[in-house]
């Protein structure tokens, strides 16, 4: 995904004379062709998160289109305050983009897991969130969130991610799209859990099991449409994030959902739970510690139908 | 090269006092101590440092001030409407609720407001991004930025006094109204304050101290941006609650206002007729 949004960036910058990226001491080598191309319109702002934030605020407000950019949890909570006062209280044109989101960077630590930002970020008024799932996706999502002209985060992971789309793919804030339409249960996924949710999906037709898979890659805001939809098709609707259940984008789905006076009773949701991981390994291996390998996932999902089914007879 | 009256000049400074003194009266609202302290850093500002037109409040060529202790709004509020920014009268609705002049100010409330502030830090940085904007699209505008002492305090400070100098932000100044005090205490004994020039100097600065309630000094650095390199830091030494004599120097004036009596003192101290 870093690539793609690396690439993506150059070609706005070629038409766009209002973009600049503001990276806090990440993206060695990322950027190289952005630095040569446009010289001027990148900074490495230095291990300064506030200062990055506050200083885009700045620069927007005297005409740029500013992208704040280094490891998620450093974009996110670290400057907290200067996004919601200089970014949205102000409503400035500002993309906000972390990378190595949620268990991207799993190995280096709980330093660097990111699984509250969607819910830090979602709760701030004014701002857009999205999670792209691959890196076609990130283009799209990119160049959606620069012409909005107003502030979005973006979280992303790292390279070499599952290529899911084959082209580009079309993205709008607050519209979700179908990869597969089944019966039975539908699996809402949002950035980086594509993937499983598509082998989730392979896994539970073994088992006569039909599923919908759809992409939400827009967390704010949600397609609510699309969502109604979902919840009216389906026995079971499932929610993927690799992200804190507290807040995030499985909790913003009931959150709509009570709010409607729906049942909530066939919605479950998966992520990661109220705890810090203290032993560590690559991304799969803090999945499954969280419960979130494609394996644990289908089992839970099966005994969830089985529950709903025995309940409803 | 502007003639300034220096005799007008102050007595501009005293009715601002004044009107500052009637609204924390009227609006029952605190922080008169800090709004006090920084009356003729703004006054110095607004009549002559600022290339500014309270006709044109967004004309994008003016310059910018940063009012970063947005706890002090009320001096700014008083000052730019003296300035012609908008009617004096509408200072009577300072802190009224749903008024458009609260006590920490939101983005564009009144002509004149460039940036919303009250959670301190935020104002340097975002001074920095507006001075770099100019640089980039060949703008000659500068950027003063308008800070308290406790203030620097805040670790986001430091970052952007890390950050101008590197880039040699010479349209970027800071001043910091020094009155000594913060909310709980003396600044110098919750934190290790002092020597403040010297810490801004050993970052990059151009650093300058002046007696920050002195109208002649403020005047001539305030309007100074000789330095082809670097940005500037002015420590202006003030007194919390300057020009009053029952509220300078005295922190209970965080917190508290006056009453009608104290009002009438103040009247007669500051030689209002």
């Amino acid at each position: 995904m870093r690539n793609a949004f690396a690439e993506e960036i150059l070609e706005i910058a070629r038409q766009d004379e209002r973009l600049i990226v503001l990276s806090a001491d990440i993206g060695n080598r990322l950027f190289d062709k952005l630095k040569v191309e446009f010289p001027s319109r990148f900074y490495n702002t230095g291990v300064a998160e506030a200062n990055n934030i506050s200083m885009a605020a700045g620069l927007a407000t005297c005409g740029f289109r500013p992208i704040c950019y280094t490891i998620t949890p450093f974009i996110t909570c670290r400057c907290y305050e200067q996004i919601k006062i200089d970014v949205c209280y102000h409503d400035m044109p500002i993309l906000i983009v972390g990378t190595g989101s949620g268990l991207s960077y799993a190995a280096l630590g709980a330093t660097h897991h990111s699984c509250e930002d969607i819910a830090l970020m979602r709760a701030l008024p004014g701002i857009s969130v999205a999670a792209p799932a691959d890196a076609p996706e990130v283009k799209a999502c990119l160049r959606a969130a620069f012409n909005l002209g107003k502030p979005v985060y973006i979280r992303i992971g790292k390279k070499g991610e599952p290529v899911i789309h084959q082209d580009v793919p079309a993205f709008q804030f607050g519209i979700w799209s179908y990869l597969r339409e089944g019966r039975d249960v539908c699996l809402l996924s949002t950035g980086n859990m594509l993937g499983s949710a598509i082998k989730i999906a392979t896994m539970l037709k073994d088992v006569q099991i039909s599923s919908s898979v759809v992409n939400c890659s827009s967390i704010k805001p949600l397609d609510e449409k699309t969502l109604k939809s979902v919840l009216d098709k389906h026995d079971a609707v499932v929610t993927l994030e690799e992200h804190s259940l507290i807040g995030g984008f499985g909790a913003a789905v009931v959150e709509w959902v009570v709010d409607q006076n729906m049942d909530t009773e066939k919605i479950v949701r998966f992520g990661t739970g109220d705890y810090f991981l203290h032993h560590v390994g690559e991304q799969g291996y803090a999945r499954e510690q969280y419960g979130l390998n494609v394996y644990q996932l289908t089992n839970k999902i099966i005994s969830f139908l089985k529950k709903r089914r025995e309940t409803k007879q | 090269m502007l003639t300034i009256d220096m005799k007008l000049l102050d007595q501009i400074a005293r009715e601002v006092r004044f009107k500052l003194v009637e609204m924390s009266n009227r609006a029952q609202t605190g922080h008169l101590g800090g709004a006090l302290s920084c009356v003729d850093i703004l006054v110095a500002a607004y009549w002559g440092g600022l290339k500014i037109d309270p006709a044109n409040p967004n004309d994008p060529e003016r310059d910018r001030l940063i009012f970063s202790k947005g706890h002090a709004i009320s001096a700014l509020y008083a000052v730019l409407a003296k300035r012609g920014y908008f009617p004096e009268k509408d200072l009577d609705l300072f802190n009224e609720a749903g008024s458009n002049l609260p006590e920490h100010p939101f983005p564009n409330c009144v002509p004149g407001i460039e940036w919303a502030t009250g959670s301190l830090g935020h104002g340097l940085g975002v001074g920095v991004g507006m001075a770099l904007a100019a640089r980039l699209w060949g703008k000659q505008y500068r950027v003063c930025v308008i800070m308290s002492d406790g203030e620097c305090q805040e670790g986001s400070v430091w970052e952007s006094a890390m950050f101008a100098p590197r880039h040699r932000l010479n349209n970027l100044k800071v001043i910091i109204d020094f009155n000594k005090w913060q909310a709980t205490g003396r600044s110098c004994e919750i934190m290790a304050m002092e020597p403040l020039r010297e810490k801004f100097s050993a970052f990059g600065w151009r650093a300058i101290e002046i007696p920050g309630n002195d109208l002649n000094s403020l005047f001539s650095v305030v309007s100074d941006w000789s330095d082809t390199e670097r940005p500037t830091a002015i420590i202006a030494h003030t007194v919390k609650g300057y020009g009053i004599s029952f509220i300078q120097d005295d922190n209970n004036w965080h917190y508290r206002s006056p009453n009608r009596e104290e009002v009438d003192k103040a009247k007669m101290e500051l030689n209002i007729i």
